[in-house]
């Protein structure tokens, strides 16, 4: 089974990187793009039964170690098909 | 399957070299036996065409302990240890992907040092790039200087000096060469040998990937087409999993189990396996499905021509086995057994117990072909070292701010200031200019290094050029009270089977032995990179040389910057009338023309004899050698590095172009010329020192106040404010960044 | 008195803070491996900088889970003195021994180059010989060390003077142009509550010898021998 991670840094957290990210799209013209946030993702491979147990050793997994939740946000979404989407 | 002409072609191999493979083997090549050869046989791992020039080159003294043919150089600097050093380049991948690139070039010369049993020390790199108003050259810019401060910041060893350079010529080739230096007990100097049948070869660090395999290479249609697709252009450097090998090597070479190392560097297992199989006159037979691989479904050849960075191969004595494979483990590696050295001189590669490749080992190494490229003289030179009319020169104070500007001469800092350059406890003289030093724990010495090139010298006299690349290294060291003991070059030139280039080639690296065996700088190794060229337009020849100088006393070294108020200015060596290839005819005139300074060799070697005695004694305060921008330049940064002002009045020089007197003397680039400072009361006994040497000086100052004052021949033509100065020069390069965003 | 410190796989600044504490500073001084579970009955306890386990996750999160993790917990709940330096500092972080989290310089960037700090606090076994509001030339050398923590626990920290240096000015102003990475307060290093356990970004072990530019930060590790001489700040079992 398949997790799918999402870390980003709280909203209150100031990002450097995200804003570098924002001012550099400015100056190429994309004005329209007002903020960007960038954050980290993770695939993680789960020998688990069920959605449920995939989901809960994902969270486990990324409240442990994958998230400092001091500064972090997660999110996890669970694929129960093993099948890759062609890129 | 069968060898087509198209199959040779693609391997990048001749029709008379293949018949060559031919002859050797007595039969056609397997697919994996053509890629083997093609990748041993290719320019960058045979230097088959600039083999027959190397071999002229000084490579032997009475420090030296290894020449060329290792992993490394090697020389004595007493208390029985040895410097191990080289250089060595990543220009082409630096391009595709900068960060990557950078950072693997600094990765792969790092294995290098401490696969020879020393632990690496400092980091000096030697950049050049396309002029830093072009975004695409920004980005290029930036993401070397990233990759390398990311890759040696976090293995942990300092990068201590360098120096960068900036030409049109390489705006679609940069030019990224990497010197390490490391430290090893002189006895205990380990080689890249594979001997004694029965021996066991291990294979330890990364998994291979299909990293690096050359695309060109590969016969897409007849070779598998997804595996084709899979395959990544550019390696990925891990600098944590190098971090691992660099510790666990050194434990491991503590205990005696070791017969050779080798790193997997270009050709990776192919060149490593033959290599030490050709040095140790020895046999070796691995089986490629032992090699831990990180994608599925990898083929023999595949697996041999893979350059996945971070791998090691060893060769280990019978019965120590399981002692070294424990040090491993407890670095969380894997040394994997692949096979073993046999007697037989043959390279044998089995997949799952089935021979794949069967070649002698000596005909992949010494049994390449050597070319004696045809030369021609360039015709671009005879107009190149003419001097056009330049018309009536700009105010002197205009020159002196533009060339502060220009990215060449302005202030480092945005870069170094990257780089952990601390790291170690070992950096006695910062990074900003001149040698970088570092002391030698564990004994009273220090090390002086500096590498130096100047491609518009080379481009108008490749002979005369490379000598004064030569002379800059081994002044930058002698500056800092360095003795130079050895020498090691990276070549970059433009495409070999043009006569021209070839030409451009073989006049420096004669140029190169010439200064060598003048200074007593033996060459103990380094690298040769050709075909840097884009469209067909080549770089400006550009051999850069690192120098290594002892310094017997680590409480006595001289740095660059001025020490106290009051000390007097002296000029060593001579001024003359010589614009020809500096900085500011390419800043001020969009220039590359003219005469390069004359070198004159036996005055440069009286001139480093010279600042080290007096710097060893303790009477040269400061010194700092007149390079590009000349002069005023050279004085303004000695002011800039402690912010005390100078005031200076040098003799004035006659000149062949009118009104261009105060240009020649303040911005001119004459050779074997340093600005020194000494205590006022010291200044005769300077003189006289010189004088001894036989070296011209002159009291042209003192140091004080806060304004940059120069005078010619008691005529007041320079006047600036010191902290505008300095302001202009240190933020020069961070304005092309912070103003238009690095990923601009 | 002895002197642990920790090598994690990637640390790269433990054989500096071992000179400075066995060669410079005369002191006993000892490696203790990520994967011991044992203090080897060391005097202070020092995590050094560096890149453990490549910092490829975040920095310090995957040291914080090695084996000796545990001994250099019991050993700061006893009130033994721990120094995280750089790399050691955001491990202790990533292992809650101190409040907040690091964030990437404001620059973006590696940043190399000496700053100034100031002592705020004297009262922590790494700082008992500096004077107050002392002034120390002391490098840096990171890529991620603009300190965070939300705002109320900042209060906190100031309010009970866990706030031990600040970046400042050569002349002592604690300024925004005085702030190297964006660090919140210009904190540049902090201790806990019980006052035994310091983390800074700042390398006093790259600043103990006149020749490699500063000695400065010397003060602090003759402030641990001291500390310990004292009886102030020892384990109690």
């Amino acid at each position: 089974m398949r997790a799918r991670v999402f870390v980003t840094l709280k909203p209150s957290v100031f990002d450097p990187q995200g804003t570098i990210v924002t001012d550099a799209l400015h100056t190429l013209g994309y004005d329209a793009v007002k903020n960007v946030r960038q954050g980290k993702y993770f695939e993680l491979e789960i020998d688990a039964g069920s959605e449920e147990e995939a989901r809960r050793l994902a969270l486990e997994a990324a409240d442990k170690l994958l998230a400092n939740t001091v500064i972090e946000s997660y999110r996890v979404e669970v694929e129960s098909s093993t099948e890759r989407s062609v890129p | 399957m069968t060898i087509t002409d198209d199959i040779v072609k693609r391997h990048g191999l001749a029709p008379d070299e293949y018949q060559r493979i031919l002859e050797m083997l007595g039969r056609e090549p397997t697919l994996t036996e053509l890629g083997i050869f093609s990748v041993m046989w290719s320019e960058h791992c045979s230097y088959k065409s600039s083999r027959v020039h190397l071999k002229t080159l000084p490579t032997t003294g009475a420090r030296v302990i290894q020449g060329p043919g290792e992993n490394a150089g090697a020389v004595d600097i007493g208390d029985g240890l040895a410097a191990v050093f080289k250089i060595e380049s990543h220009n082409h991948p630096s391009f595709i992907e900068p960060y990557q690139g950078a950072a693997t070039g600094v990765g792969g010369i790092i294995r290098d040092i401490f696969t020879m049993g020393a632990r690496p020390i400092a980091l000096l790199n030697s950049l050049r790039f396309g002029p830093l108003d072009e975004p695409l050259v920004r980005r290029t810019f930036a993401g070397v200087v990233a990759g390398i401060g990311g890759y040696g910041n976090s293995i942990g060893i300092p990068t201590v000096g360098g120096e960068i350079g900036f030409d049109e010529s390489y705006t679609g080739n940069p030019l990224v060469n990497v010197f390490c230096l490391g430290i090893a007990k002189a006895d205990e100097i380990i080689k890249g040998v594979a001997s004694g049948a029965g021996n066991a070869v291990y294979y330890v660090g990364a998994k291979t990937g299909r990293d690096g395999i050359h695309g060109a290479t590969m016969a897409s249609a007849e070779f598998d087409e997804k595996s084709a697709e899979k395959r990544p252009a550019v390696q990925v450097g891990d600098p944590f999993m190098e971090k691992l090998l660099l510790e666990a090597c050194l434990e491991v070479m503590k205990t005696d189990a070791l017969v050779g190392i080798q790193d997997m560097g270009a050709a990776g297992l192919t060149c490593s396996t033959c290599e030490m199989g050709a040095r140790g006159g020895a046999g070796v037979e691995i089986d490629v499905s032992h090699v831990p691989q990180r994608e599925a479904g990898m083929t023999p050849y595949e697996i041999m021509l893979s350059e996945s960075q971070e791998r090691m191969l060893l060769v280990v004595k019978q019965g120590r086995e399981s002692e070294v494979e424990r040090i491993f483990e407890k670095w969380d590696l894997h040394a994997v057994r692949i096979g073993e050295v046999t007697t037989d001189g043959l390279m044998r590669v089995k997949s799952d117990g089935e021979v794949v490749a069967e070649i002698r080992t000596e005909s992949l190494t010494d049994g390449a072909p050597l070319y004696h490229r045809p030369m021609t003289e360039p015709a671009y030179l005879t107009e190149a070292r003419r001097l056009p009319s330049l018309g009536a020169p700009r105010p002197a104070d205009e020159v002196f701010r533009r060339l502060l500007l220009s990215p060449g001469i302005a202030s480092k800092r945005w870069v170094y200031r990257q780089y952990d350059h601390m790291v170690r406890t070992n950096t006695l003289v910062l990074p900003g200019m001149g040698a970088g030093v570092v002391r030698v724990k564990g004994t009273s010495r220090a090390l002086a290094l500096s590498v130096d090139g100047n491609g518009r010298f080379v481009y108008l006299d490749p002979y005369a050029g490379a000598q004064l690349a030569v002379a800059e290294a081994a002044r930058n060291v002698a500056c800092a009270g360095g003795q130079p003991i050895g020498g090691t070059n990276c070549l970059n030139f433009g495409n070999p089977e043009r006569p021209e280039i070839m030409w451009q080639f073989a006049r420096a690296v004669e140029g190169i032995g010439a200064a060598c065996r003048a200074l007593d700088i033996p060459i103990t190794g380094g690298n040769v990179s050709l075909y840097n060229e884009t469209d067909g337009t080549p770089i400006l020849p550009t051999p850069v040389l690192g120098v290594v100088g002892l310094i017997e006393d680590a409480t006595m070294i001289a740095s660059g910057g001025f020490r106290s108020e009051g000390d007097s200015i002296l000029l060593l060596g001579e001024t003359l009338d010589e614009l020809g290839g500096s900085a500011y005819l390419k800043v001020m005139h969009g220039l590359v023309r003219g005469v390069p300074p004359r070198l004159d060799l036996q005055r440069e070697a009286a001139l480093l004899r010279l600042l080290v005695k007096g710097v060893s004694c303790g009477l040269v305060r400061s010194a700092h050698d007149c390079a590009e921008g000349g002069l005023a330049v050279a004085l303004a940064e000695c002011c800039f590095e402690t912010g005390l002002g100078a005031e200076a009045d040098v003799p004035r020089v006659e000149t062949a172009l009118p009104g261009f007197r105060d240009v020649s003397v303040l911005f001119g680039e004459s050779a074997s010329r340093v600005l020194v400072s000494v205590s006022a009361g010291r200044v005769a006994e300077m003189e006289t020192l010189a004088a001894e040497a036989g070296v011209p000086v002159a009291t042209v100052g003192r140091v004080g106040g806060d304004r940059i004052r120069i005078a010619v021949g008691g005529r007041a033509v320079l006047d600036e404010p010191l902290a505008a100065a300095e302001r202009l020069w240190s933020d020069a390069i961070g304005n092309y960044f912070e103003s238009q965003h690095a990923t601009g | 008195m002895k002197f642990a410190i920790v090598v994690f796989p990637g640390s790269n600044c433990d054989h500096d803070a071992y000179h400075a504490t066995k060669h410079v500073l005369g002191q006993e001084a000892a490696f203790v491996w990520h994967k011991d579970t044992s203090l080897q009955g060391a005097d202070v306890v020092i995590l050094p900088g560096g890149f453990a386990h490549g910092d490829y996750l975040r920095t310090g999160a995957v040291a914080r889970f090695s084996p000796i993790m545990p001994a250099v917990q019991r050993f700061a709940e006893a009130g033994g003195p721990v120094l995280g330096i750089c790399n050691g500092f955001q491990v202790l972080l990533e292992a809650g021994l101190l409040p907040g989290a690091m964030l990437r310089n404001r620059s973006i960037r590696f940043q190399c180059e000496h700053v100034v700090v100031k002592v705020e606090c004297t009262d922590t076994p790494f700082t008992s010989r500096c004077s107050p509001d002392q002034l120390l030339r002391i490098p840096i050398a990171h890529g991620e060390g603009n300190y965070y923590a939300e705002p109320e626990i900042v209060e906190q920290l100031e309010a009970r003077r866990q706030v031990i240096f600040r970046y400042a000015t050569a002349s002592g102003a604690v300024t925004p142009e005085a702030n190297p990475n964006g660090s919140v307060r210009n904190i540049a290093g902090l201790c806990n509550e019980r006052r035994n356990v310091v983390g800074m970004m700042p390398h006093p072990e790259r600043a103990c010898e006149l020749a490699i530019g500063s000695a400065d930060g010397l003060l602090l590790l003759e402030s641990a021998v001291h500390s310990v001489g004292q009886g102030t700040f020892v384990t109690t079992p």
